[in-house]
């Protein structure tokens, strides 16, 4: 029988994303230069297409890749003397002896080094949020320009100005390359957690569009990658539970023509059964260490709402309690609004109601404020009001899909009329 | 003769894998299945989370320690297991060979099973708990 598809062209590219972030990662250490290690890494991928058909797939293929990227890379450069030889690449797929020594070694000592450095790079404190995600969706993730422009629906070209701007500033930036401490290390890791979940709010705001609700999945690879770099980081586990019990729903929270189906609504039948395991088993794990953090709660209030089977079974006590310490842990008017919904299933729309309106002046501008409020008001019967608030909501909309929602409540008002 | 195939690859590829990739090597395999189950031979099969979503308990010390993560830090982990009725070490290879036409890559560990108690383990087995 004859195997099929370990030199099927999709097989090797899964093979060459999974191996990207460790290869691209110790590329930069050697290369010290963002794009002198994602060239090598692109010149080492192309090698592998036409070598390991041929060849078979290698034993590591990271440590090929870095083996061969290495050498493509300095053979451009001309600084062979300076480094080591290395043996030319068409011999490397059966390099078994040369290639075990090198994976020990990148997986005893650098691998997690190397891939914290990247990304630490990509979320540099300099850049600002819209370069650490561009970067780090290019760099660690392998996205073209291309497929990041279009998920955040700018031109080619002022993505590659945007990307090519990110590169320049962190070249500017003089990077340490040394293993950062652990001190430095746990700041940064906040900032590359807030980045992770930045590029999953890009895919999961964006609805049902294809283009960018792949970022979601591209985020989850990430937190992923992340959570095994610091598998004891409760807060790490938490951003990747969130993530997957938000991705969970993301099949059933569209209908057919793009319309936002609210939560109470959506066919749970629907939801990603795999996904909310994962993510429940991860909240069980992070709660253990208790150390709870924004994440973990959040994940937890998401957690709740992935074990009721319906809507009614739905735990807005605990949802409460959840939004009141997160409110507690890090107090923001988006979080209050957030903990309105769930006291107007507890204590009902009047106590929501007077929860968000010292609210009024800060979230002017925020369509689920209206859209919050407007509920609240309809529940009332206050219809007036209702049509009020819901105009502003509508003004506000970010989305077709935000507008069409609030315009259904507004022909539900109508009819009651 | 109970044999446990125990599938081990990659976590990073497979989870690499797009969802029409997944989706065509799940329907790969349960073609081998459904073949393995009309013959009677086939027993459970599982497929785990991953490891991120593992924890460990060590038992080297009292009280045993609790670790987040996998109990072995490895280039390929544990994705999951069969359990298969097969006359032979043969008879449970040839069936390995089937699932890795199916499913490229990584590596399958055929284990023999020294106790299997199925569904009548509660009833049978009471007074031995």
């Amino acid at each position: 029988m004859t195997t099929p598809a370990l030199t099927d062209p999709d097989w090797i590219s899964g093979t060459l994303t999974a191996a990207r972030p460790q290869a691209v990662a110790a590329l930069l250490r050697y290369f010290r230069d963002l794009d002198t290690a994602e060239e090598a890494f692109q010149e080492a991928c192309l090698r592998a297409l036409r070598a390991w058909p041929v060849n078979g797939p290698p034993r590591d293929p990271a440590a090929w890749l870095i083996l061969v990227g290495r050498n493509a890379a300095l053979d451009g450069v001309r600084k062979r003397a300076r480094h080591d030889p290395l043996p030319p690449d068409d011999q490397l797929s059966d390099l078994d002896d040369a290639e075990a020594p090198l994976a020990e070694r990148l997986d005893n000592s650098h691998y997690r080094d190397d891939v914290l450095r990247l990304l630490f790079i990509c979320c540099h404190p300099e850049l600002p949020a819209t370069q650490q995600i561009a970067l780090a969706l290019r760099i660690v993730s392998g996205l073209t320009v291309k497929e990041i422009a279009r998920a955040f629906l700018v031109s080619e070209a002022a993505m590659e100005q945007r990307i090519t701007r990110a590169k320049g500033r962190i070249a500017r930036a003089d990077v340490p390359f040394e293993a950062p401490g652990p001190v430095e290390r746990a700041e940064r890791l906040g900032t590359v957690a807030a980045m992770v979940y930045l590029v999953f709010n890009e895919g999961y705001s964006a609805g049902g569009e294809p283009s960018r609700a792949g970022l979601c999945d591209d985020a989850i690879r990430l937190g992923r990658l992340l959570l095994r770099l610091f598998p004891t980081e409760p807060e790490i586990m938490g951003l990747v539970a969130l993530m997957l019990l938000q991705h969970a729903r993301a099949t059933a929270r569209f209908d057919g023509d793009g319309r936002a189906i609210l939560l109470d609504r959506q066919d749970r039948s629907k939801w990603d059964r795999e996904r909310i395991a994962e993510g429940l088993a991860l909240i069980d794990k992070a709660m253990r260490h208790r150390r709870p953090g924004a994440y973990q709660i959040q994940a937890a209030v998401a957690g709740l709402h992935a074990r009721a089977r319906t809507p009614e079974e739905t735990d807005w006590m605990q949802i409460d309690a959840l939004y009141a310490a997160l409110e507690f842990l890090q107090p923001s008017p988006v979080i209050t609004l957030n903990r309105a919904v769930a006291v107007s299933k507890v204590k009902g729309a009047e106590a929501a109601l007077a929860m968000i309106e010292p609210l009024t002046p800060q979230l002017s501008g925020y369509f689920h404020f209206f859209g919050a409020r407007g509920a609240f008001l309809l529940e009332l019967g206050r219809h007036q009001e209702a049509r009020i608030a819901f105009d502003r909501a509508i003004a506000l909309a970010n989305t077709p899909a935000e507008a069409e929602h609030i315009r259904a409540q507004l022909d539900l008002i109508q009819s009651r009329a | 003769m109970m044999y446990a195939i125990l599938c081990y690859h990659e976590e990073d590829v497979v989870c690499s894998w797009s969802q029409e990739q997944d989706d065509a090597v799940m329907a790969k395999l349960a073609v081998v299945q459904e073949r393995l189950v009309k013959a009677g031979k086939m027993g459970a099969s599982l497929r785990l989370l991953p490891t991120t979503a593992a924890t460990t308990l060590r038992k080297t010390q009292e009280p045993p320690l609790v670790i987040d993560g996998p109990f072995a830090e490895t280039k390929e982990q544990l994705l999951g297991f069969y359990l298969v009725d097969a006359d032979d070490l043969d008879g449970a290879l040839a069936i390995a060979r089937d699932l890795a036409a199916a499913n490229p890559g990584g590596a399958y560990e055929i284990r023999p099973v020294g106790m299997f108690f199925p569904d009548q383990r509660t009833a049978d087995r009471k007074t031995g708990t």
